[in-house]
């Protein structure tokens, strides 16, 4: 465990910490291809710790891809760089180990294990042989706050696998925190939440992304103007803008690539 | 010279048959993920129909032509039979049918030692397979000419019914999205039914094959499911043509090593040779949806 | 908890009252040829404890256990056969080697002349050999049905190995006609009553070691891995090498097993290791129910008594019977025996609710979570889909 401090006091902003040594993420001439298909095409991104970035498109922008490809899942050309270390062309659970983690737009958890026995696992990447053949003994802190955070506290013992929806995705959340990722890449948290629950997760974002680097993909306009520092829009698999909420809505290109795709039927 | 084509056509004529027999574990396994090791008993009661029908039709040429029709309703029935009774309700845990299914495989022999006895029995070939025609002048047995080309036949056949019907294109369908098929309209259950009745014809016919080159006992069918199904792995699961090329590779290869070692350590050889491959080619087996890993 | 988990007095009791019962009850009222065949159905119990560690708890299907069952059975024959033969024969070549083969100890059997040699190798050859098949097959990420099919063509070409080689392995004969055991006299009484007493010992640690990696932090993540091996990944570890950790494991106690299973038995042929016998492994773990500690070893008890009692007058039914166990318990109780007072209780508190898939947990993952229906061009997932089918 690097640190047992899940959070910092800080609020997220546009561009991040205003000073002093931070972590970033610099994306440049990200391109991926599948069978002659460009899903990816040239994609240069900035995001920097503090920064709560949202990735929004239309469908099919290759917003996903775009995080199968730094997280490892489909090979991708061109340059991911976390915070100075070269991060493409590694294996999936090296790069996890290099602080990058990420959630599914299903929710993916362990169903048969606890809520704990998930968290434990999401922290132990590291642990040696002979901690990994010992029974857990007792709870690390950074699982118990994260637990907390993530208002599972209460749960801890109920297996997984009949949580409801919502709960199951501030697990996944929970399990990044206690993976000490520093960088967060989150696809449609909200997806399928109620109302109540997608302003509780837009906190939790606010409450852990001032810290890291946070790149969240979704799709309901609402959640990105309330939570969102800054917006950039994938078409095409190209980055069409880039800036705050009211800039990006405020660009004719961006319009023009939403209303198009309505017109089509797309969303 | 001789020797080499000689053994490169017992090679080919092994290599038919497990393509046949391929063929059908490679649509069921593509489609359904079902395991069937019954499908070598499939095709051991294809090999008892041709004994049975040539006990009743006494002309050797006859009896192997009805056979073959017969043999696929016998080995497709069966396979119909199976999915409607107990494969349908586990399409979910693909690896446990493959247990449930081995314990299909132990009753059928069980069935075919009460019913035909522990020792193998003998289907005689017709007149007009008997002898040799000379290739490149070395002599080739016509009854392994006769298996390598009716496995032609039927692979053509199947590439048809894939590819230009109606039917095809449902199973192609459902191998690609199952869902997705079943809501645009497509009856996932028949086109499962259909495609395990076919897949375990073509076993049955494979089983009318082999009693040309060998006699036919209830242990038939586990002399030929391990490769079987080694030429579905090495071949890429729902492909005909990897299929094509596995099986004849495996055939060929089998009897080279059988020839340059000795047959026990040419399975040996082959089985390291897969896993090597799988070390250069593990592609079409490893699959994975991202946006969900659920 | 899901899993059989009885309190540290329970255990502690548990394990005094098998300990009494098999090392003191049985020996005192068995004849020694019945404690010879409980003593063949312990090993098999020793089996089944890596089964229900590899297939139950991590999900492999493991068809294969034979050949290290095998290996660790020719590797103790063949130290006994080359012990007896320089006790007895004086000429130190194995008697049906004199009979089938030119007279010389081929050289890969010198090795297991040495006691010190033979003991380390019954459990680090079968080890070393999974080693190499899991890091081969698992760090290529070939899974689930293609793991179960290569195993068992494993299995296949090792039992045709063996038959193929008449002069050195005995062929399909086997090996057999042993008379001393690191220079106890097997016939004497007083031997058998210790080979037994060694199996169940062996059996009773196994199934400690079993428990405490099943409670540990990696048992907790063989689970994870069984349930949601992608996942898992992006958590930081590398699946494979969990995966391929047990297996060797599960491989090295079949290794110890067949190791005590030819003194005990006084044979080991071709029979004992091929495709069928290694499949039969299996069924007794289901029934007993596979991810659990006690059902591998209690279903692997009671699937060889019954086959001992009824294969013998009724070789025929019992081939029926084998084969509809496979059928019904796979098919119908997926979760074993263990799974029965669970499957019970959910009936009467929620009804119809099928609980019995997640007792045994390993395909339960899909069935809770709602599937996304695709949306518009989905770019990330088609080609991936199509390297499926490919």
């Amino acid at each position: 465990m690097r640190s047992p401090f899940l959070l910092s006091p800080d609020e997220p902003k546009a561009g991040g910490l205003p000073a002093g040594q931070h972590h970033y993420l610099k994306i440049r001439n990200l391109s991926v291809v599948f069978d002659g298909f460009v899903a990816v095409d040239k994609v240069n991104l900035d995001v920097s710790q503090g920064d709560l970035r949202f990735l929004i498109g239309p469908n099919g922008a290759g917003k996903t891809t775009v995080i199968d490809a730094i997280t490892g899942l489909v090979p991708a050309s061109g340059s991911v760089n976390h915070t100075g270390t070269e991060i493409l062309g590694r294996k999936v659970h090296q790069i996890a180990r290099l602080g990058v983690g990420r959630t599914f737009q299903t929710a993916s958890v362990f169903e048969n294990l606890s809520v704990l026995q998930n968290l434990d696992i999401a922290a132990g990447s590291g642990r040696r042989a002979l901690e990994l053949l010992r029974r857990r003994r007792k709870t690390e802190p950074a699982v118990e706050e994260a637990m907390e955070l993530v208002g599972l506290g209460h749960l801890a013992e109920k297996q997984a696998g009949v949580l409801s929806h919502g709960q199951k995705q501030w697990l996944e959340i929970g399990m990044l925190l206690v993976q000490n990722s520093d960088l967060l890449l989150l696809d449609e948290p909200i997806a399928g939440m109620s109302q109540d629950e997608r302003i509780e997760t837009g906190q939790l974002l606010r409450k852990i992304g001032a810290s890291r680097i946070t790149l969240v993909i979704e799709h309901d306009m609402d959640f990105v103007r309330e939570f969102a520092t800054s917006v950039t829009v994938l078409a095409a698999g190209k980055v069409l803008s880039e800036g705050s909420v009211a800039e990006v809505q405020a660009d004719r290109r961006v319009q023009e690539v939403y209303l198009g795709s309505a017109k089509e039927g797309g969303e | 010279m001789e020797l080499l084509i000689g053994q490169m056509f017992a090679g080919l004529s092994l290599g038919s048959v497990l393509l046949l027999a391929a063929l059908g574990l490679s649509l069921t396994f593509g489609q359904m993920g079902v395991i069937n090791m019954a499908h070598g008993e499939f095709m051991m009661a294809g090999a008892y129909t041709a004994f049975v029908v040539q006990r009743s039709v006494s002309d050797a040429g006859i009896s192997l032509l009805v056979s073959i029709p017969v043999g696929f309703l016998v080995g497709g029935l069966m396979g119909l039979v199976l999915e409607a009774v107990h494969l349908r309700r586990m399409y979910h845990r693909p690896m446990d049918t493959l247990l449930v299914t081995f314990g299909v495989a132990l009753i059928l022999q069980q069935v075919a030692r009460d019913v035909f006895g522990a020792p193998s029995v003998d289907v005689r070939a017709p007149a007009w397979l008997q002898g040799n025609v000379e290739l490149l002048g070395s002599p080739i047995p016509l009854t392994r000419l006769f298996i390598l080309i009716l496995s032609l036949l039927c692979l053509a056949a199947l590439a048809f019914l894939l590819r230009g019907t109606s039917l095809g294109r449902r199973i192609r369908a459902v191998v690609l999205n199952r869902d997705l098929a079943e809501s645009s309209g497509i009856s996932t259950r028949r086109t499962d039914q259909l495609t395990f009745f076919i897949g375990s014809g073509l076993a049955g016919i494979a089983g009318v094959a082999v009693t040309l080159i060998g006699s036919t006992s209830p242990y038939l069918g586990t002399n030929y499911i391990v490769d079987a199904f080694l030429v579905v792995v090495a071949g890429g699961v729902g492909q005909i043509k990897g299929a094509v090329i596995a099986a004849f590779s495996l055939g060929v290869l089998q009897s080279a090593l059988e020839f340059s070692t000795t047959a026990s350590i040419g399975k040996v050889l082959i089985l390291v040779l897969i896993v090597v491959f799988l070390q250069l080619r593990p592609q079409g087996i490893f699959s994975l949806k991202t946006r969900s890993l659920a | 908890m899901r899993e059989f988990v009885a309190s540290r007095w329970g255990v502690r009791a548990g394990s005094v009252l098998a300990v009494v019962l098999l090392l003191v009850v049985a020996p005192s009222m068995l004849s020694v040829f019945s404690l010879g065949l409980l003593g063949k159905f312990i090993c098999f119990a020793i089996v089944a404890v890596g089964i229900g560690l590899a297939w139950g708890r991590g999900g492999m299907l493991t068809l294969g256990q034979g050949v290290f069952f095998g290996l660790g059975a020719y590797i103790m024959a063949m130290h006994m056969k080359l012990a007896d033969a320089s006790l007895f024969g004086g000429t130190g070549v194995p008697d049906f080697m004199s009979l089938y083969g030119s007279g010389d100890v081929p050289g890969w059997w010198e090795p297991f002349r040495s006691p010190a040699v033979t003991l380390l190798a019954v459990a680090l050859v079968p080890g070393l050999v999974a080693l190499l098949l899991g890091l081969a097959v698992f760090k290529r990420r070939v899974k689930g049905a293609y793991f179960a099919i290569l195993s068992q063509a494993l299995a296949a070409a090792f039992a045709v190995l063996l038959i193929g080689q008449q002069a050195t392995t005995g062929g399909s004969n086997g090996l057999s006609g042993f008379r001393s055991f690191f220079g106890f006299d097997l016939q004497d009484p007083a031997n058998k009553v210790m080979l037994y007493s060694i199996a169940v010992i062996v059996l009773l640690m196994m199934m400690a070691a079993a428990r405490q990696l099943m409670h540990s932090r990696f048992g907790e993540l063989l689970v994870a891995v069984r349930d949601q091996e992608e996942r898992v990944r992006f958590l930081g570890y590398d699946p494979a090498t969990v995966k391929t950790v047990v297996y060797v494991l599960a491989a090295a106690m079949a290794g110890i097993a067949g190791a005590l299973f030819v003194p005990i038995v006084g044979i080991v042929s071709p029979a004992d290791v091929g495709v069928v016998p290694s499949i039969a492994f299996l069924i007794g773990v289901a029934i007993g129910g596979r991810a659990t500690l006690l059902g591998p070893v209690l279903g692997a008890l009671g699937v060889a008594v019954a086959q001992t009692s009824l294969a013998s007058s009724f070789p025929s039914f019992w081939v029926y019977f084998q084969g509809l166990l496979f059928v019904l318990v796979i098919g119908f109780l997926p979760g074993g025996v263990a799974s029965v007072p669970r499957a019970l209780a959910n009936l009467l508190k929620q009804g119809a609710r099928t609980e019995a898939d997640r007792s045994t947990g390993a395909f339960s993952a899909k069935s809770g979570v709602p599937q996304r229906a695709p949306d518009g061009l989905d770019v990330s997932t088609g080609p991936i889909r199509e390297e499926a089918s490919r």
